[in-house]
């Protein structure tokens, strides 16, 4: 087997604020393969995006990476230097925003805004940009390229702004995007071809994408592996098939019961009872799903445990897995 | 056979666009162009379509909150788009009909606790009542929506979105209205909660026989919820009829690429229709030429010369398309 292209290992992360020490990450441990499309799934405050965007280094300052391991092609990116960082970000590596209209600068024309990170990323002379620029509008298939480098974000629909995006973070060609709900803002329809696009230009590519989503649906769709997450951890990792047919984790259970598409009257739609442990408290348990779950075992409490291998690929951190 | 509780005839609202230009006509949005509907006591209506198709607008004018550009309103059979909505929002009709809204957050206001969220609408609508009997009430809305009681002395920052969304509910549910606008109430919910949230609906409408409009953009949602399903595009209804059919066998275009644009954890069963392009814009479109023309995988020529008409099918259900059924 070859060495994935991102491997995070045992990331912990915690945000100091004025009520206390709120510990987001823990643990959180997941690789992505070249060429792959992941799913990052959970609720909101389940750490997805916080888990993005120290990916990305572009963390807030009241976060501090207490200890693990975000290895890029073998390098751990979280030794690297600011400048060396600021020159992989972008680059190797990049990434695209849930909103698109608070995104990208709203009082500069778009393409102004693509031709920023080519000028930064690449030794291109100021005459080829432009070029290049209007090459990455046509790659995500805006209609008449010339014309719309010199609109602003507010004269777009929502889905060619994403699209604007989507130009901005693969201008340089990077070898990992991460998209973060890059269609929640957007109709079903426009969703479908965001979507269609973001897949069809990974595979042009051979670009790993990792999608981090709360539907668990879209990821099925599109996702060749998932990562479920839960109050800061990784509670299931494993081919998106496998999770759909026979998820382990109780959470992942408990979930696809809620999926609206899945059942085909509204009393079979099961909620999930409780809501996130407030992650401020010290005494957080082991599994920080044990207090809503209905298959806790005395032993859940008992320590830390760590996520087990289940099947090919197929890990689950769970004390009495289903 | 009992009347309906709310109809719509021909219902438009155009908004005016700008300054006059000197020697033109001044630009009007059409944002609802002649709608009909019906809602009976107790049913569940679902209203769908992408963003701009006047979903929204339609919900605001049916709960009396914009006044239309023409058409009428009937509720239990007496018009109300006679009135202002200033007029209406001090008759004793307002009651009837109430809305919750999109982001549960934001319709909230932030200095209010949540008991006098809820009580808002009663010192409003119902003043005379006295201090006792408004606290009976605001509990007893809360406790339809399972709130509870202790939340009712918080504020909406110190609730989870959840708790802020049945908040919503509640205060639209405690002046005892008939009929329920709702405006993608749960588009802002995570799944988990969400599914909380369409049972309490379901619930409400099957115990006190509440009529719902639902408003939303999510099919699958829907489908669960209402027992007919209205889809608009640019204005216009281009089907309804009742859910099951619409969702096994939909007729129009525009239905079966919105079916199945919809992200499924089922195989997909049906081929996935694609929308190329950007629909035709709302402001002073033609009257002749189809609303979907551009964007249709079955356009023809003629679709650009005759705006088909909403047409009953054999089935029952309606469709606008030269096409369908």
């Amino acid at each position: 087997m070859t060495a994935p292209l991102l491997s995070v290992q045992n990331l912990t992360v915690d945000f100091t604020t004025r009520s206390g020490m709120v510990h987001v990450l823990e643990d959180v441990s997941f690789d992505i393969g070249a060429g792959e499309i992941i799913g990052i799934i959970g609720e909101s405050g389940s750490g997805k995006s916080v888990t993005a965007y120290t990916v990305m280094g572009i963390l807030d300052h009241a976060a501090r990476i207490r200890s693990g391991r975000i290895a890029f092609e073998g390098t751990d990116v979280l030794q690297m230097d600011r400048r060396s960082r600021d020159n992989w970000r972008g680059k190797e590596a990049s990434i695209i925003f849930q909103n698109p209209r608070t995104a990208l600068n709203p009082i500069r024309a778009v393409g102004d805004q693509i031709a920023d990170v080519i000028a930064r990323h690449t030794p291109a002379r100021a005459s080829e940009v432009r070029g290049r620029a209007v090459a990455a509008l046509k790659q995500v298939r805006i209609p008449d390229p010339e014309r719309r480098m010199a609109a602003f974000p507010f004269e777009l629909s929502g889905g060619l702004c994403q699209r604007i995006g989507i130009a901005i973070a693969l201008a340089c060609a990077p070898k990992l995007l991460i998209a973060d709900e890059p269609t929640t803002g957007l109709d079903v329809t426009t969703q479908a071809v965001i979507m269609d696009l973001i897949r069809a230009l990974a595979s042009e590519r051979g670009m790993s994408v990792a999608l981090i989503t709360h539907d668990l649906a879209l990821a099925a769709e599109y996702c060749d592996r998932i990562v479920i997450m839960h109050a800061g951890h990784v509670v299931e990792t494993a081919k998106t098939e496998d999770i759909i047919a026979r998820p382990r984790h109780p959470y992942t259970a408990r979930l696809l019961r809620s999926v609206p598409s899945l059942v085909d009257r509204i009393d079979e739609l099961q909620a999930i009872e409780g809501s996130l442990p407030d992650l401020r408290r010290e005494d957080l348990p082991p599994c920080r799903f044990a207090e809503r779950c209905d298959r806790r075992l005395p032993t859940c409490d008992a320590g830390k445990f760590e996520a087990a291998l289940v099947g090919p690929g197929h890990t689950v951190a769970c004390r009495n897995p289903l | 056979m009992t009347p309906p509780l709310l109809q719509a005839i021909g219902l438009q609202k155009h908004f005016a666009l700008g300054p006059k230009r000197p020697f033109g006509k001044p630009l009007k949005l059409h944002a609802v162009d002649g709608v009909d509907l019906t809602i009976a006591p107790g049913e569940a209506v679902g209203l769908v379509g992408e963003s701009g198709c006047g979903k929204s607008t339609l919900a605001r004018l049916v709960s009396r909150l914009l006044d239309p550009t023409s058409g009428e309103l009937l509720l239990e059979g007496r018009e109300i788009s006679n009135q202002t909505t200033a007029e209406f929002a001090r008759s004793d009709r307002r009651r009837m009909i109430q809305m919750v809204f999109q982001d549960p957050t934001e319709s909230l206001n932030p200095r209010f606790s949540v008991f006098d969220l809820i009580a808002d609408p009663v010192r409003t609508l119902m003043p005379r009542g006295g201090s006792a009997a408004l606290r009976a009430r605001v509990e007893a809305a809360a406790e339809a929506v399972n709130l509870p009681l202790a939340l009712l002395d918080r504020f909406p920052h110190q609730l989870s979105g959840g708790q802020k969304a049945r908040v919503g509910i509640a205060r639209a549910l405690v002046v005892e209205p008939r009929l329920l606008v709702l405006d993608e109430p749960t588009s802002a919910l995570d799944v988990s909660v969400q599914a909380t949230v369409l049972q309490l609906l379901d619930r409400l409408r099957r115990e006190r026989g509440i009529a719902l409009l639902f408003v939303s953009h999510d099919l699958n949602v829907v489908r669960l919820l209402c027992s007919r399903i209205i889809v608009m595009y640019l204005g216009q209804v281009v089907e309804s009829g009742p859910s099951d059919q619409i969702y096994s066998a939909p007729s129009h275009p525009y239905t079966k690429a919105l079916l199945s644009a919809i992200p499924s954890l089922r195989p997909q069963l049906r081929e996935r229709v694609k929308l190329e392009g950007d629909p035709q814009s709302p402001i002073s479109p033609s009257t002749t030429r189809c609303r979907f023309c551009g964007r249709c995988p079955v356009e023809v020529a003629e679709c650009s010369q005759h705006m088909p008409e909403l047409r009953t099918l054999p089935d029952g259900r309606q469709a606008r398309c030269h096409f369908a059924g």
